[in-house]
């Protein structure tokens, strides 16, 4: 059984068609990247997957570890193993990182009949991801995303990823607003959550993570549809010509 | 889109857990407010005659202002006339305790007790709480007085003070708020039932929480307690106030006065977590809590801090006021008020600055769900011979809802040219970004919600004793912040 199957995903936002009939398949253990120019789409395939429910999904399928994904609510989803690293991460004013990563992983033990965590045994474990992310533990203190420079914002995501161990993350421009030596730990740390049982879907709109994190397939998403698929070395090709060609070439192609 | 508006509907028709009624024989007067009534409830009381001739002089002021339609009609709060002669003022559980211990309770009130978790128990009082609960109108138990007696501290009911220390009633009784203060505290100045007293001696640092939990029993009553604190100087007191009310159809008055005085260097902390019942869905019933309180920094140094939670009542009209007349005292008051529903508040806080270096801080954030209305009223005013005052006032306001409405009238009056101050204020909904970035961690739309209120209102909740922090933290459906790091 394949982690993720998206038949034909047609989705609206306030009357206008964004995505135009997307069809993916991802299996266990593969890192996917959906590539694609501004306005194409990337960032809504990525919030419907999360179940953001601004979206309006007007036809298609979703099915992920063979379960409908499109009838769950995002914390459902979330706690089924679906995790959405965010462009923007949002601020909560007042609750301190710590306290609102612990309740997350809380929440999902919860609805997996695990018990759950307390704070004395959450604290080495979170320390453990810090490590890996190489970020102070003084941030956890700090009220969430509040006051975080925009690479500690990213770090911070892919610190929550790491914590709560999904089956299928979506890194939603992940690289944007990270400088280079940022980059590659945050890279790092992806790398080190690749797993058998776990499907990394890496949304971008340039190559530059891409060499850091290989993925097993490129899609190219131009104007809400997939308009082509490869190995890594189609990354390689669009950073030299760009996604204008692209956009001939689904001109050219049959709808 | 859709899923965020049930879950805040969902937390805004939460049922009223607190609404049960207790089956005590009681001694009530009969409806209606005249004379007699003073006279029969002070009678009641046993009382002596400065009292009788105090509450007289109250009712008769009273009486002209009904004439004279001054009940205060400036708050931005609409209810239907209330008809004082159709209250009964004066009801008391009719076995007349006299306690020795707390195994001689009734045990009706002592299952109310426990259902509202009052720490009355042995476990509790080893927790350091003191505990004077004042149920409807009488006193029913006052625990850990012996040990406050060997520091010379009084804890004790207002009724009690007035026989047994009638000197520190008489010099206090009326200082900070006169019976001619407001028609409501007129009105309470004529028929208070009983109350909380406190005195803390010279250098006195009181090693508890003392805590009064009122609780409103019998239909169309209202309850009228007046609160009197005084820290003599250098001691110190932090006072905690919880209420509850059964659910009633009828509306019910709450009219409270308290007064707090601090002498040089005296230190008063006064928190409060009021969860009267707030009426139904439709806004039908709920307590209308018109309450004075007031505080006086007398000395030097001294210091008086309000915070309050207010998430009950079908009205609130509350303005917990520090008159800061000793050099270099301070006055504080932390609030978060919560409406929904169709609940109306109309709350805040007068600093007035009269001695010199003066500060006061104001920290208020009022949460409006549902139809529920939340006004912001503060008045910070700088007396001519005020040097160097200082005012810091926050005002936040997070709307739930697009039905709901948040109102600030902030006056500020300054008359001397050293004054500084500052004023922040601001209005947020809960973002829709905000919760689903929580629920795609994991958490359920509701605690999303909860945790996004819960950090609005930490500030606050900082201000309060650990044992009432948890209380209000669980009264806004929140999880407590963990301590990780």
């Amino acid at each position: 059984m394949s982690s993720l199957e998206i038949r034909n995903l047609h989705v609206k936002v306030s009357d206008h068609e964004i995505l135009k009939g997307i069809d993916l398949t991802m299996n266990a253990g593969e890192v996917h990247s959906i590539m694609g120019p501004n306005g194409s789409g990337k960032s809504t395939l990525a919030q419907v997957l999360a179940r953001r429910e601004t979206y309006d999904v007007t036809r298609g399928e979703v099915a992920f570890e063979g379960k409908d994904l499109l009838a769950m609510k995002p914390e459902d989803a979330a706690c089924e193993g679906v995790f959405l690293a965010f462009q923007y991460p949002v601020e909560i004013p007042g609750i301190s990182t710590a306290y609102f990563l612990r309740s997350a992983l809380n929440a999902i033990r919860k609805y997996r009949g695990q018990e759950e965590m307390d704070a004395i045994d959450f604290l080495p474990l979170m320390r453990e991801k810090l490590k890996l992310l190489d970020m102070d533990e003084k941030l956890m203190n700090r009220s969430v995303n509040e006051a975080f420079s925009g690479g500690e914002k990213k770090r911070n995501e892919i610190l929550q990823m790491a914590v709560l161990q999904p089956k299928l993350a979506i890194l939603d421009e992940t690289d944007s607003g990270l400088d280079i030596d940022a980059l590659r730990i945050v890279a790092q740390g992806v790398n080190a959550m690749r797993a058998p049982d776990r499907a990394i879907l890496v949304v971008t709109h340039y190559q530059r993570l891409l060499n850091y994190i290989v993925p097993d397939r490129v899609h190219v998403l131009v104007d809400g549809r997939i308009v082509r698929s490869g190995g890594p070395e189609l990354a390689l090709q669009l950073e030299e010509t760009g996604y204008t060609t692209e956009t001939g070439a689904r001109r050219a192609t049959p709808a | 889109m859709s899923s965020n508006t049930d879950t805040i509907r969902e937390l805004a028709e939460q049922d009223y857990k607190w609404g049960f009624v207790t089956d005590v024989n009681e001694d009530r007067a009969p409806k209606g407010l005249n004379e007699d009534i003073v006279r029969l409830i002070s009678t009641k009381k046993n009382e002596p005659e400065f009292m009788l001739r105090w509450r007289l002089k109250a009712y008769r002021h009273w009486e002209s202002l009904e004439k004279a339609q001054a009940e205060p009609k400036w708050a931005n709060i609409k209810y239907p006339a209330i008809d004082y002669q159709n209250i009964a003022y004066y009801s008391a559980p009719k076995r007349k305790p006299n306690l020795e211990n707390l195994d001689q309770m009734d045990p009706e009130i002592r299952r109310t007790y426990e259902k509202l978790g009052i720490p009355l128990e042995e476990q509790k009082l080893l927790a350091g709480v003191a505990v004077d609960a004042v149920f409807d109108s009488v006193s029913v138990a006052t625990t850990f007085k012996e040990k406050l007696g060997e520091l010379g501290i009084i804890f004790c009911s207002f009724s009690e003070a007035v026989l047994k220390h009638p000197d520190l009633v008489k010099r206090y009784l009326g200082s900070v708020v006169p019976y001619t203060d407001n028609f409501f505290a007129t009105l309470n100045a004529a028929v208070f039932s009983d109350g909380s007293f406190v005195y803390v001696p010279k250098g006195v640092r009181c090693p508890m929480e003392l805590s009064t939990y009122f609780r409103i029993n019998a239909a169309e009553t209202g309850q009228f307690e007046r609160t009197l604190i005084v820290a003599d100087e250098g001691a110190y007191v932090s006072y905690l106030e919880g209420c509850t009310a059964p659910i009633r159809d009828e509306n019910q008055l709450h009219a409270a006065v308290v007064e707090l005085v601090a002498l040089d260097d005296a230190q008063i902390k006064y928190s409060t977590v009021q969860n009267w019942y707030p009426g139904d869905k439709n806004g039908k019933g709920g307590i209308y809590n018109f309450v004075t309180k007031r505080g006086k920094c007398l000395g030097r140094n001294s210091k008086i801090s309000w915070t309050q939670v207010e998430t009950g009542s079908a009205i609130t009209w509350k303005y917990p006021s520090c008159i800061l007349q000793g050099e270099n005292s301070v006055g504080e008051f932390y609030s978060v008020a919560l409406t929904n529903n169709y609940q109306q508040a109309d709350t805040g806080t007068k600093m007035i600055h009269i001695g010199n270096n003066t500060r006061s801080t104001i920290v208020s954030k009022g949460i409006s769900a549902g139809h529920g209305q939340n006004t912001y009223r503060g008045q910070v005013k700088i007396l001519k011979d005020a040097r160097g005052a200082r005012n810091y006032t926050q005002c936040d306001s997070l709307l739930i809802g697009d039905k709901c409405g948040a109102h600030t009238f902030p006056y500020i009056e300054v008359k001397n040219s050293t004054a500084r101050m500052e004023h922040e204020a601001s209005t947020s909904k809960i973002g829709e970004d905000q919760l689903f970035y929580l629920r795609q961690r994991g958490l359920k739309a509701e605690d999303a919600v909860s945790m996004i209120v819960n950090g609005f209102c930490k500030r606050v909740f900082r201000e309060l004793p650990m044992e009432f922090a948890v209380e209000a933290q669980k009264l806004l459906s929140v999880s407590l912040e963990g301590s990780v790091g």
